[in-house]
């Protein structure tokens, strides 16, 4: 296969008026990133400013309300942070265990998705699509009503905490997400390719591993980067059912606190956490994306 | 060398085969002795590529019957057994079809090593001189996408041959070069037949099979309309199907 370079030549190139501002923006990208000889995140300083600025407006709302004898909006946030980023490793954590099952999980049923047998095409296409389309919270509680609250192995009897249940509801969209991300990918090979390995007699098996995975990596990539970005934001849903999770402990600090006008400023202080770790996730997959969009 | 008295090594009987509606092969039947040389020739469409792919199991038939070697390839079911034809068979593409998460040498190595199941310090010089062989040792550690056509298509080759055929099949792999890269790839080609390799090729360049051929068969909508040794299908054609498109293009 031969690689199409980024070439300067390109957006006169291209008769299409609407990949016309893509392509120069992706060329600009690339030069960048050429010159530089190390690939950049390119964080946009607008989109932080606009969330700081949205948390000091909370924070000055606050304060205009602040009654005698109360400390400040910062003193109380400050006093609470320990405890709330307690609560943002708990969601981060989550996440993680979530997108690593989902994506063991989902790899195998991106497999299935491409079998020659029938039945198992079938069901992990019907299994795929039905994750896929379930509103996540519903799968949420589903999980946390159906799971057993504990497991006897061997005599032993293990507790299922919530927010065991919850990662593994969490872990089923995920689940359903990867396998359509890695079956698109798969089927995006050219198939002479899988005729060029069977002629060379490999199998099946040998070639979907050794042969078309790993040309799949960099298609995937982007995409499952996004899917763990949209994950990470929604582990806030398992408030909802009662993990101890970042939203939950705001909502019981606001409650000790029993002040209204914290509302805001501690709901922005949330926001903010989380930008700080989504974005640049999310700015990386931009970049990847133009990357290997340019790499045909 | 030339080895027409030999036993044949592949044989082709009556051989249909049908995508959908459209018969592509309407009973073709042809033999090559080992050692041997055929030279597949005709119109775009005429079924030659569907052809080399169904010698090799790539395709199943829907009737008549292919042996090659030992193999009945006709009656070949499980992936096992095709594998195991597959590593007497091989196949080069029109569009080379190299690994390109892989170097020349990699590309090369990895069917000996996971189907072959040989040791790598064993293949990797094995490798090293097949690559050698078509004349480009230079290039062992270069990806696909770094070589030019005429070179990713000499790798072809060698990636096949590591397999240790006993035939090896052409499809049109000079179909997508440009004029001055054929050549090479042409004397590749030509020096392994010299060596003795059963070949069977699916070509356009009309001089070439005139010089290697053993056996010249024209393919015209599905049937084998002429066959014989070059000099007599080339200069003396019976069909007047054959004298047309030859004076088509020579």
């Amino acid at each position: 296969m031969s690689r199409l370079r980024c070439t300067d030549a390109l957006p006169q190139r291209t008769d299409l008026p609407v990949l016309l501002p893509a392509a120069a923006r992706l060329l600009r990208t690339a030069a960048v990133e050429r010159t530089a000889g190390v690939f950049m995140l390119r964080l946009r300083a607008k989109h932080g400013v606009a969330l700081v600025a949205l948390f000091l407006i909370g924070c000055a709302i606050a304060e205009a309300q602040v009654q005698a004898g109360h400390p400040s909006i910062l003193a109380t946030l400050w006093k609470w942070t320990p405890l709330l980023l307690r609560g943002f490793l708990f969601n981060l954590l989550i996440s993680a265990i979530a997108m690593a099952l989902g994506t063991l999980v989902g790899l195998f049923l991106g497999f299935a998705q491409i079998s020659l047998v029938t039945p198992v095409k079938k069901g992990a296409w019907l299994t795929t699509h039905f994750f896929r389309n379930a509103p996540w919270l519903v799968l949420l509680f589903y999980c946390l009503f159906l799971l057993p609250f504990q497991v006897t192995v061997l005599g032993l009897t293990f507790p299922i905490p919530d927010w065991i249940k919850a990662t593994f509801g969490l872990s089923l969209p995920v689940m359903a997400n990867v396998s359509e991300i890695v079956r698109g990918a798969l089927q995006s090979i050219p198939t002479t390719q899988w005729e060029s390995a069977a002629s060379l007699a490999f199998t099946r098996r040998q070639t979907l591993w050794m042969i078309i995975l790993p040309q799949c990596i960099k298609r995937m990539l982007p995409p499952w980067m996004n899917l763990y970005a949209i994950l990470t934001m929604a582990t806030v849903l398992t408030s909802i059912v009662g993990v101890n999770e970042m939203m939950s402990l705001t909502r019981q600090a606001l409650s000790a606190e029993n002040r209204p006008g914290l509302l805001l400023a501690f709901y922005s202080y949330v926001l903010f956490w989380f930008f700080l770790y989504c974005y640049p996730i999310a700015r990386w997959t931009v970049r990847l994306e133009a990357k290997y969009a340019v790499n045909i | 060398m030339p080895a027409t008295n030999a036993e044949p090594i592949v044989v082709v009987r009556d051989v249909h085969k049908s995508f959908g509606p459209v018969e592509v092969l309407k009973g073709v039947s042809l033999e090559v002795a080992k050692g041997g040389v055929a030279c597949i020739i005709g119109p775009s469409g005429s079924g030659k590529s569907t052809l080399l792919r169904c010698i090799n199991g790539l395709v199943p038939i829907d009737q008549g019957s292919i042996r090659v070697g030992e193999f009945d390839v006709h009656k070949l079911k499980t992936d096992a057994e095709k594998i195991a034809l597959r590593k007497e068979v091989s196949i080069v593409f029109q569009q080379y079809n190299l690994f390109p998460h892989k170097t020349a040498l990699e590309n090369v190595m990895m069917a000996p090593i996971h189907v072959l199941k040989e040791g790598k310090d064993e293949v990797r010089l094995r490798a090293a001189a097949l690559l050698k062989r078509v004349g480009l040792s230079a290039k062992a550690d270069a990806y696909p996408g770094e070589l030019s056509g005429g070179q990713q298509q000499r790798v072809a080759i060698a990636r096949s041959l590591a397999m240790r055929p006993e035939v090896m099949l052409f499809d049109e792999v000079t179909g997508a070069l440009d004029p001055e890269t054929v050549k090479e790839v042409l004397n590749t080609i030509k020096a392994l037949a010299q060596d003795g390799m059963t070949c069977i090729l699916v070509t356009h360049e009309m001089r070439f099979a005139r010089e290697i051929a053993d056996q010249v068969y024209f393919t015209d909508g599905g049937v084998i309309v002429e066959s014989g040794p070059p000099a007599q299908l080339f200069d003396h054609p019976t069909k007047e199907r054959t004298r047309a498109f030859l004076s088509e293009i020579l």
